[in-house]
C-alpha cells in the first residue's frame, strides 16, 4: 500500500475490484451452467467461462495491484498457456461426448460432423469389403 | 474495499465449488464428471489469483499454472480412455 492513497491509486483498485468480482461470477456463472443445462454440450459451452475470461479478469487484477510492469508478461505467459491447453481439452472432450452420443439430437441446431461420420463409416465399409474382411483402421 | 471485495469473491467462489462438487457427484456420465472437474480446478485457481491480487504478492502463480496443466492432462487423458458402457444410447 502506498503511503498516501492518490486518485490513480483509487482508480486502479477500483477497476481492479470490478476485475475480481466480475472473475468470480464468471465461476458462479459456470457452475450454474454446469447445474441447469441439459447435455454435456451445453454444459461444455457454460464450463469455458471461468477458464478463458475468468482467468485473464483475475490476472489482470493481480497485475493492476502488484503495480510493477514486469509481472505483466508473466501473467501474459499464463493465460496464453491457459488459452493453448483449453481449446485442446475441450476438443477431446467434446470428441468424446459425440462418439459416445452424450448429446441431444434434437437440440442441436446443425450437426456438421454427422456427414463427416457417416461418410467415414462408408468408406470404412467399403475398403473392408474389399479386403475381404480384414480389419481397417477407423 | 478489499474487505468487501473479497467477501462477496469468496462467497461467489464458494457457491461456485459447491455447484461444481454436486455435478462431479451427481453428473450422469463421465465426462460431465470430467468437465466439472475440469470446472473446479478454474476455480481454485481464481481463488489462488484473488488471493495474489489482495495480498499483493506473486507466490501462487506457478501454482495457478501448475493447475491449468493438471486439468488439461486430466481431462485429455480421461477423455481419450472414455466409453459407452451404457445399454441403450443418448439418454444421458
Amino acid at each position: 500500500m502506498s503511503p498516501e492513497p492518490n486518485a490513480v491509486d483509487t482508480v486502479i483498485d477500483a477497476v481492479s475490484a470490478v476485475f475480481m468480482v466480475v472473475g468470480a461470477l464468471m465461476s458462479l456463472a459456470a457452475a450454474i451452467g454446469l447445474l441447469r443445462f441439459p447435455d454435456l454440450m451445453s454444459r461444455m459451452h457454460a464450463a469455458t467461462k471461468p477458464q478463458v475470461l475468468g482467468l485473464f479478469l483475475l490476472l489482470a487484477s493481480v497485475g493492476l495491484q502488484l503495480r510493477t510492469w514486469w509481472v505483466w508478461p508473466v501473467l501474459l505467459v499464463a493465460w496464453i498457456f491457459q488459452l493453448l491447453t483449453v481449446p485442446v481439452s475441450a476438443h477431446m472432450v467434446g470428441r468424446a461426448g459425440y462418439r459416445t452420443k452424450h448429446l441431444h439430437k434434437e437440440l442441436l441446431s446443425t450437426d456438421e460432423l454427422e456427414a463427416v461420420v457417416v461418410k467415414a463409416a462408408k468408406a470404412a465399409r467399403e475398403s473392408e469389403e474389399d479386403d475381404g474382411g480384414n480389419r481397417t483402421a477407423r | 474495499m478489499m474487505g468487501l471485495v473479497l467477501t462477496v469473491t469468496a462467497v461467489a467462489l464458494a457457491l461456485a465449488a459447491a455447484g461444481a462438487i454436486i455435478r462431479i457427484a451427481r453428473g450422469p456420465s463421465l465426462l460431465d464428471r470430467v468437465l466439472a472437474a475440469d470446472v473446479l480446478l478454474a476455480i481454485l485457481g481464481a481463488a489462488l489469483c484473488i488471493d495474489m491480487a489482495v495480498n499483493r504478492h506473486l507466490n501462487n502463480l506457478m501454482l495457478v499454472v501448475a493447475v491449468s496443466v493438471i486439468g488439461f492432462i486430466g481431462s485429455v487423458t480421461v477423455a481419450r480412455f472414455v466409453a459407452d458402457r451404457r445399454e441403450q444410447p443418448s439418454e444421458s
